[in-house]
């Protein structure tokens, strides 16, 4: 507890820095404390995008996979039996399997890549750059955080390898699938291990919040009040407000589900009559009260998601428009707003659980209300484009591209969140095309948004435009290609989580287009591989930053060092005089933070070096020319 | 865009960054939103035991269920509860006491109060270890309910089950709560706050310690009251 901000007794000076302060030591580090265990925000943000990228080719991998029997129920590929061993018969993925592959899908896409892999990431290398604080609160609750989100990794992949499988419930795990084991081969251990992964995830979300949270409430530096955070600090801030809030629900469903499974209670099962065994022991539980635990943190889930993504996406649009973000407080408001609508939502993921009507319409209406603060934010972002100068760099396509496909899944919503329409639209392909692309694709965007804008400050070089360029067009049309199709299938009442379709009459007019959907699912994971490529070879031979500030950004976060090491700041932690989005204002290109107010024509301000444009030579260059 | 972008004023207030706006440290800001998060998924099981509760037909009386005193034969409904009730608030009694002398850097104090919180704690683990016991005797456990309805008809399991799982999550709490107050009293011999020159570590334990015990009061309400 040696970085314990002190608060002297009847002084009310606080000693916010920590103690990496003043002095910025450099203490000896080890390769294994700088890069493994490491306390630095910075490094342990890269720590969790590494491993979101990781899981993201995971999950990703797997929807190929189904969507190979989706797409070609008929076809064998005896590669299949290769790659996958006894999951896949006579190159044909088995159904126990299918199952798994997309409850594991949906469990590492939403909890591991856009939760931990997302918010890990930026709200941990962006928070204390952002807000000028030399590190997190707590930056050995910090590490501990991803160490567990490490582990719960760990546990996930290895439930890969049991014997009876993954689970494969469906992500949400609806007992009595979940609760009993006998339901299906992934409910036996496989489940066991789900249950232990997510509850360490849960914990780790709980230490990286309650970090998040005090980071940016107690340490902003001198200036930056709430209403100068960048938007993209408090699109982090926000969703650990509601991660600190609906993880433990979560948490508590799992407790009784574990004693479900483990201990004979019947909290979620009743007497269910199964064919060939009877009556349960079991009697006076309810299913969907773990329904309504789940969803109150399932629906939170999905602005944990989406919030910092609408953050970057905020930030990287304002840079890169070259004006200031149109409605600053009515982003920070409307995010404000979904943040409290998330609490009073869930039950519409529940329209056809047999819930009362009225209470259905209640429901219906909250939800509807969501739209007010996301359309708010929608013209906000268009009216933020509108008439800028804008810069397409491959970040800024895919802030657009966010916004995109947000508009595009967000109107979906209006529908789905409509208990008449819902009753007919529940559990169809609608719903699937409707929150992967509000959600999944938007919060893909959005993090891809978030590393082109922030690989330079992540490790002073940059990613090649060119394959960003062709990365965002295929990725973006791939996802209108996969999902806008998912509609029409969905109308037409084809539900999801079918292993094959091919025996109904009714869905073999999609046919051909369930094959088109697998082609182009194919083509955009392919096309990750160009991601993928860009990143991992741009941190060891990208191009090297020459100006600290590459983006001419206000942000705080370009004030520091080209390769900055623990601690931030080499001298003092800069003061803040104004928002970070004064943009093509009073004949400035930019006006970053750090300028006072009134200042702005002062040279001393305007100075190349000031502003983080002036070409900085390397250390090695100056030193030879020392010598020469 | 001239003079349209918003022009901010100066105007020192505590949110305007450069110190805390609540004048803590972070520790107990963290604390602070450690208990709202837990007093979440206390909520949330409490939850689901009133909705399960309601939605079953018979429950049985509380005052038939526990109504036993170690060492007492006669029929002493919730006195045994109210004992251990009693004991869990004289601990925050202790704690309030214990975190007042660490403002006055009273070390002595500290120790002695710290020292009867502690015991206090154990006293009621020992009451809920013997309380366990003694239901288990009767035939009560996880998916077993020996006790009838309170008009006589045969009961619900779930009784138990929320009764174990809840009072089990619950006693895991005072169990947590009673090894951070060692740890605190470990430190304070070691002299580690008087180096620090504040105690600021036992507030904290201590606003553990104070919803640890403001949860019983929900629980007790809950299970042995309604």
């Amino acid at each position: 507890m040696n970085n314990e901000a002190v608060l002297q007794a009847g002084a009310a000076t606080l000693h916010v820095a920590g103690d990496h302060g003043e002095a910025h030591h450099h203490h000896k580090q080890s390769f294994i404390t700088k890069y493994i265990f490491s306390q630095d925000h910075k490094t342990i943000g890269k720590q969790f995008l590494i491993t979101g990228i990781i899981w993201a080719l995971i999950g990703g991998f797997m929807s190929v996979l189904f969507r190979l029997q989706l797409g070609f129920p008929d076809t064998s590929f005896p590669w299949l039996s290769t790659v996958i061993g006894h999951w896949a018969k006579d190159g044909h993925i088995t159904a126990e399997a299918y199952y798994s592959l997309t409850t594991i899908h949906g469990t590492v896409m939403i909890f591991f890549v856009l939760t931990g892999g997302l918010s890990g990431t930026f709200a941990n290398f962006l928070i204390p750059l952002q807000i000028g604080a030399r590190d997190m609160a707590s930056p050995l609750m910090n590490m501990l955080s991803y160490w567990f989100f490490f582990t719960a990794s760990v546990i996930m992949l290895s439930s890969f390898f049991v014997e009876t499988g993954p689970f494969a419930g469906g992500w949400t795990a609806y007992p009595p699938l979940s609760a009993l084991g006998d339901a299906s081969p992934g409910s036996k251990t496989g489940m066991d291990l789900w249950l232990a992964s997510l509850i360490l995830f849960v914990v780790s979300q709980l230490l990286a919040g309650l970090n998040y949270i005090s980071t940016v409430l107690n340490m902003r530096t001198k200036g930056m009040s709430m209403m100068r955070m960048p938007l993209s600090t408090w699109g982090v801030f926000l969703q650990a407000v509601l991660g600190v809030l609906s993880f433990p629900v979560l948490f508590a469903g799992f407790i009784l589900l574990i004693f479900d499974r483990h201990f004979g209670t019947s909290f979620y099962l009743s007497d269910i009559y199964i064919q060939g065994v009877g009556a349960l022991p079991h009697e006076g539980g309810n299913a969907i009260l773990y329904q309504h635990l789940f969803w109150f943190l399932g629906h939170p889930e999905v602005y944990i998601v989406i919030l910092p993504a609408m953050g970057i996406v905020s930030e990287v649009m304002s840079t890169n428009g070259r004006k200031p973000i149109f409605g600053y407080s009515a982003m920070v408001m409307s995010m404000f707003a979904i943040v409290v609508l998330a609490f009073l939502v869930w039950a519409h993921h529940m329209f056809v659980t047999g819930m009362n009507p009225f209470l259905g319409s209640i429901f219906v209406l909250l939800t509807l209300l969501i739209a007010v603060p996301s359309a708010i934010k929608v013209f906000n972002w268009l009216t933020t484009l509108w008439k800028g100068n804008l810069r397409f760099t491959p970040g800024m396509l895919f802030a657009i591209g966010f916004v995109s496909v947000f508009i595009s899944g967000g109107l979906t919503g209006i529908y789905t969140g409509n208990s008449a329409i819902d009753i007919h639209i529940h559990d169809t392909y609608f719903i699937i095309a409707h929150f992967h692309l509000v959600m999944g694709v938007a919060a893909f965007f959005g993090m891809f948004c978030g590393v082109y804008h922030w690989f330079p400050k992540m490790y002073g070089r940059h990613m090649n435009n060119t394959l960003g360029y062709i990365h965002f067009w295929v990725t973006l049309v791939g996802a209108y290609l996969i999902f806008w199709p998912m509609h029409y299938e969905g109308l037409a009442g084809m539900p999801r989580r079918y292993y094959d379709y091919s025996s109904w009459e009714s869905f073999k007019q999609f046919v051909e287009l369930n094959r088109f959907i697998s082609i182009c699912v194919i083509i955009t994971f392919a096309a990750q591989f160009l991601f993928l490529f860009n990143f991992f070879h741009s941190i060891f031979k990208g191009r090297k930053l020459t100006v600290k500030n590459p983006w001419k950004s206000n942000a705080l976060e370009w004030t520091t060092p080209i390769n900055v090491g623990h601690g931030n700041w080499p001298g003092e932690i800069p003061e803040v005089h104004r928002w970070p989005y004064d943009y093509s204002k009073d004949g400035h290109d930019f006006i970053p933070q750090t300028v006072p107010v009134g200042e702005e024509d002062n040279p001393l301000y305007t100075s190349a070096e000031f502003t983080g444009i002036k070409v900085e030579e390397e250390p090695a260059k100056a030193h030879k020319k020392a010598h020469a | 865009m001239a003079h349209t972008a918003a022009i901010h004023t100066e105007k020192p207030s505590k949110w305007s960054g450069g110190s805390s706006p609540f004048k803590v440290e972070y520790g107990k800001l963290m604390m602070w939103f450690f208990l709202l998060s837990d007093s979440f998924t206390f909520g949330a099981l409490l939850i689901s035991y009133g909705t399960t509760r309601f939605a079953t037909i018979g429950w049985p009386d509380p005052n038939v269920a526990f109504n036993k005193f170690p060492g007492i034969s006669a029929n002493a409904p919730l006195a045994f509860v109210s004992l251990m009730t009693f004991i869990l608030i004289i601990s925050s009694v202790t704690m309030v006491l214990a975190v007042q002398a660490g403002k006055e850097m009273n070390k002595k104090d500290v120790v002695r109060y710290l020292i009867l919180t502690i015991i206090g704690g154990l006293i009621f683990l020992g009451c809920q270890a013997w309380e366990w016991t003694h239901l288990f005797h009767e035939g009560a456990w996880w998916g077993a309910n020996p006790f009838a309805n309170s008009n006589g008809t045969q009961s619900t399991q779930n009784f138990t089950n929320f009764f174990f799982t809840i009072t089990g999550f619950h006693g895991f709490h005072v169990f947590s709560g009673v090894c951070i107050n060692v740890i605190m009293l470990i430190m304070t011999l070691c002299n580690k706050f008087e180096q620090r020159g504040h105690y600021l570590m036992i507030e904290k334990a201590g606003l553990y310690w104070h919803f640890v015990d403001l949860v019983w009061v929900f629980v007790f309400t809950c299970f042995y009251l309604v």
